[in-house]
């Protein structure tokens, strides 16, 4: 067993008045007002013990979790409260878990994004069960005038073989409610986990596939209004003036007006990123009547700077490809010498398009605000950063402002942004009302905060026998810098340079799922392929040979490198082993490796034979995030982030004209649809004990470089450009 | 605005609303059955697919005017406990990862299965094609309907 400090977080584990007496989660508490099941009626306690902010124990042995983290789909409401079970050790039908709203007092980074909940969550939520477990063992000892050292517990009962005595938890939580925090606890051996590394289901299963209101877009309270807002139609534009007064009578109108959800004075966050400065908002009684109001709304624009189109973001990022960098990213070397030397040169450009998150759930929140409080419940990634710019945008103290979150229908980073909270309770101030702000399926895929337009140039050099002496990435993005200069192959590589340039436009960007990798990823993954078929050699042996030099010799120190190749070739070869690579299947393969988010992901992808588009059939993955809390809900996260990487790479982009959209809806902006989704999947986990890493993301990136490469083998040739699909072969004659 | 009497999940209910209202709206902002969703609002993205006499139906683009006596189902309506083959068949295989599309994948599928008993893959796919699942979930969804057709 470790033995840690609880020190760090203390706060997190004092018992907080205002929560055993049903202050902020209780009131708070919207989504238990969902019709729980006859079971869970039957089962629950007469009285709550809260032994700390994450976990309270009922006189029955029900424990009830706080899952402290937003969920976008990532499955965290379910794998955190895990985490707390398993130290606790109680069973896991015994728990209910409840999001909690936000409390930085209790809860540390209440965050999703970069895949990071269950990796910086991993101490607390551990901390949170170990210190109940103790508290509930401290009273029993007491009770039975015996040594707590040696009661045991298993599945919420603590017994002492000793003395014979036995209790459930439920027995002794009111007294463990007064006991002691302690100032240290035991955590668990990993091999004696019994809930971390087993399957368990979504918690929110039940709900979600009979309908109930989980959504923000779900939340409805009595006297609530429907807000919409009208952005500008094009970047570089905004609002001069509109006709509100004709449509402000139509049916079920309250009202129509001209706003700045970000004036000047407003001190902002980086959560506040692509926001729109000024709107108009529609407020009525249904969606319906503003979506009317909506389209007969005309407003008049005017131009407040440069209106870029697609064809200028190409031919800018183009220009900075030939730029080189004043001051490289990373110089190991001579690039240039080694060049001159080498028997062999190979040179590619990859780029591709903005993208929308196009979450399914389209941005929305509720709020109300009066000058006494402020109430916000709805899907976002960073509610304490949504706290910091609402005090400065309301005028209005923390300790007045109330988050909650509701599950996300999806979040992919766009959520990380909560412009549209900031916008719901300025437009509830304003009506001094409770309002729903709902975003039309337009107003969300053509307001900004996109994947950023990527282009990147490699140029490789080979000597004599195959081997890579030189490398060169210069690499440029709207908004965004796009290279990692230290991660692979950064290190194993004599002569090495890294340069990266961003191109400043007014088309708003933001992080989208692995942002950077879900582009850069693909892009060296299948120059590198490029680069061993220069080389003569296979391309994963190619790889292992690089992640050899990277391990036994070097190059740089290697403290630097953004990486451990050991962990790297590990998934490559588990990847080589499971998917039999080099056995002949007569199919076209592809392999790839990428690490990112603190974990490494190899894949071997393989397509049906056909078409110039051909099918995915199988997937075999490999996969390094140390230990795995749900290996089921883990697995869907590979998979789903894989079908992420290959459907945009393939289908999706987002354009300009005049700084206008060119997609709005999902009749011009192509995502994967059933028929085009991989067939099969395979999934595996290295077992290595390490701590837990992100999942959220890391599949992503590597998948789209292996579709590529098995593109390559299936038609003879290198697809460039994303999407893919528009990357056909010059009519030839 | 205009009256309707609508047959909802098997209950009658009345609603007072423009007649252009599509049948999503007045579910979700009338009737507070909030579990058939909104995604694109064209019939593009399959999120509020409803039964419409036990046939597939987009209720973003159904209007409230033209559903006069038929019947309508709601995911809410599917089943009694939540345990229609397909709902358990979803939570088998542990399909959702955020959920939002979920409701329309279940009822497209559920009224696929109706007619089609025995599908093959390919089947599954054609007849699933319309509904979008951005988290990427299309797998699993094939194994919970194969799984659905064999119970």
């Amino acid at each position: 067993m470790t033995l840690v400090k609880t020190k760090i977080g203390r706060r997190s584990f004092i018992r907080n008045a205002g929560l055993a007496s049903g202050g902020l989660v209780i009131g708070f508490n919207w989504l238990a007002s969902c019709k729980m099941t006859p079971e869970q009626v039957n089962s629950l306690p007469k009285e709550w013990f809260e032994l700390n902010g994450f976990l309270k124990v009922g006189d029955n042995g029900m424990v009830t979790i706080m899952s402290p983290n937003p969920e976008i789909g990532q499955n965290v409401k379910t794998s955190m409260p895990m985490i707390v079970a398993e130290e606790l050790d109680v069973a896991w039908k015994d728990v209910i878990v409840e999001q909690a709203p936000l409390n930085t007092d209790i809860f540390t980074r209440q965050l999703a994004g970069g895949s990071q909940s269950i990796r910086q969550g991993w101490e607390s939520l551990r901390m949170a069960g170990a210190t109940a477990k103790h508290m509930l063992k401290e009273a029993a000892a007491q009770a039975w005038g015996v040594s707590a050292d040696e009661i045991t517990t298993k599945d919420g009962v603590l017994t002492h073989e000793g003395s014979g005595n036995s209790a459930g938890y439920g027995e002794m939580a009111s007294a463990a409610s007064s006991i002691e925090v302690p100032e240290e606890v035991q955590l668990k051996d990993n091999g004696d986990f019994s809930i971390i590394g087993t399957d368990k289901k979504n918690v929110d299963g039940k709900k979600i596939v009979t309908g109930k209101p989980l959504f923000g877009l779900d939340v409805y309270r009595e006297g609530m209004l429907t807000a919409m807002i009208v952005h500008p139609p094009a970047f570089g534009m905004k609002f001069k003036s509109m006709n509100a007064e004709s449509v402000k009578s139509m049916p079920g109108i309250k009202d129509v007006f001209h706003f700045e959800a970000y004036p000047d004075d407003v001190e902002k966050q980086w959560s506040d990123g692509g926001g729109i400065p000024e709107l108009v908002a529609i407020v009525g009684n249904s969606t319906w009547e503003c979506m009317q109001a909506k389209k007969a709304l005309e407003v008049e624009w005017e131009e407040a700077s440069k209106l870029e189109s697609t064809s200028y973001h190409n031919e800018a990022l183009a220009a900075l490809l030939e730029k080189p960098q004043e001051v490289p990213a990373r110089k190991d070397g001579d690039v240039e010498a080694a060049f001159k030397k080498a028997a062999k040169i190979v040179e590619s450009t990859y780029s591709a398009p903005y993208l929308a998150h196009n979450t399914m759930e389209p941005m929305n929140f509720f709020a109300h605000v009066t000058p006494e409080k402020a109430e916000l419940l709805g899907p976002v990634q960073t509610p304490e950063f949504l706290e910091k710019t609402l005090v400065s945008r309301l005028g209005m103290p923390a300790e007045k402002i109330d988050i909650m979150m509701t599950r996300m229908g999806g979040g992919f980073g766009r959520r990380l942004y909560g412009t549209f909270a900031v916008e719901a309770a300025v437009i509830s101030q304003k009506m001094n009302a409770p309002v729903k702000l709902v975003y039309s399926r337009e107003d969300d895929m053509t307001q900004g905060t996109y994947r950023p337009s990527y282009k990147v140039k490699y140029k490789a050099g080979l000597d004599k026998d195959g081997n890579l002496i030189a490398w060169h990435v210069r690499g440029a993005g709207t908004n965004d810098d796009l290279i990692f200069e230290n991660r692979f192959p950064a290190g194993a590589v004599d002569n090495y340079l890294a340069e990266k340039h961003s191109l400043q436009t007014n088309v708003t960007t933001g992080a989208w799922r692995a942002p950077r990798s879900n582009f850069i990823a693909g892009a060296e993954q299948a120059f590198m392929d490029e680069v061993a078929e220069a080389a003569g050699k296979d391309p994963l042996e190619f790889r292992l040979e690089l992640f050899d030099r990277a391990i036994n010799n070097p190059v740089g120190d290697p403290e630097k490198n953004d990486y451990d190749p050991k962990r790297y070739a590990g998934v490559l070869k588990l990847v080589k082993e499971k998917a039999n690579w080099g056995a002949e299947t007569g199919k076209a393969r592809g392999v790839a490796a990428y690490y990112c988010h603190n974990s490494y992901v190899a894949q071997v992808l393989e397509l049906e034979e056909g078409s110039d588009m051909p099918r995915v059939d199988k997937i075999t993955c490999a996969v390094d995030c140390g230990i795995v809390i749900n290996p089921l809900a883990a697995r869907n996260q590979i998979e789903g982030g894989m079908i992420d990487g290959i459907g945009h790479a393939t289908y999706s982009a987002m354009t300009f004209e005049d700084g206008r959209p060119e997609q709005s809806n999902f009749d011009r902006y192509r995502l994967m649809r059933h028929s085009e989704a991989p067939k099969n999947i395979e999934v595996h986990f290295v077992d290595n004990g390490i701590d837990p890493t992100g999942l959220g993301e890391p599949s992503l990136p590597p998948a789209i470089g292996a579709l590529a490469n098995a593109l390559y083998k299936a038609t003879g040739r290198r697809y460039y450009k994303q999407p893919f699909i528009n990357d056909k072969a010059p009519l030839v004659g | 605005m205009a009256t309707f009497t609508l047959n909802i999940n098997g209950k009658k209910q009345e609603v007072d609303v423009d007649p252009s209202t599509p049948v999503l709206w007045v579910l979700r902002d009338h009737l507070n059955l909030v579990g058939t969703k909104y995604g694109c609002g064209i019939a593009q993205c399959g999120a509020c697919t409803i039964h419409l006499d036990g046939t597939a139906t987009r209720a973003c683009m159904l209007t409230v005017s033209s559903v006069g006596n038929s019947e309508i189902t709601t995911i809410e309506g599917l089943s009694e406990n939540g345990d229609h083959p397909v709902q358990k068949a979803w939570l088998e295989v542990d399909v959702p990862q955020c959920g939002y599309c979920q409701a329309g994948q279940i009822m497209t599928a559920s009224a696929f299965l109706e007619k089609n008993p025995n599908p093959t893959d390919e089947e599954i796919e054609m007849a699933m094609n319309g509904n979008i699942c951005r988290c990427g979930t299309y797998t699993r969804i094939k194994k919970a309907v194969k799984l659905a057709a064999k119970s």
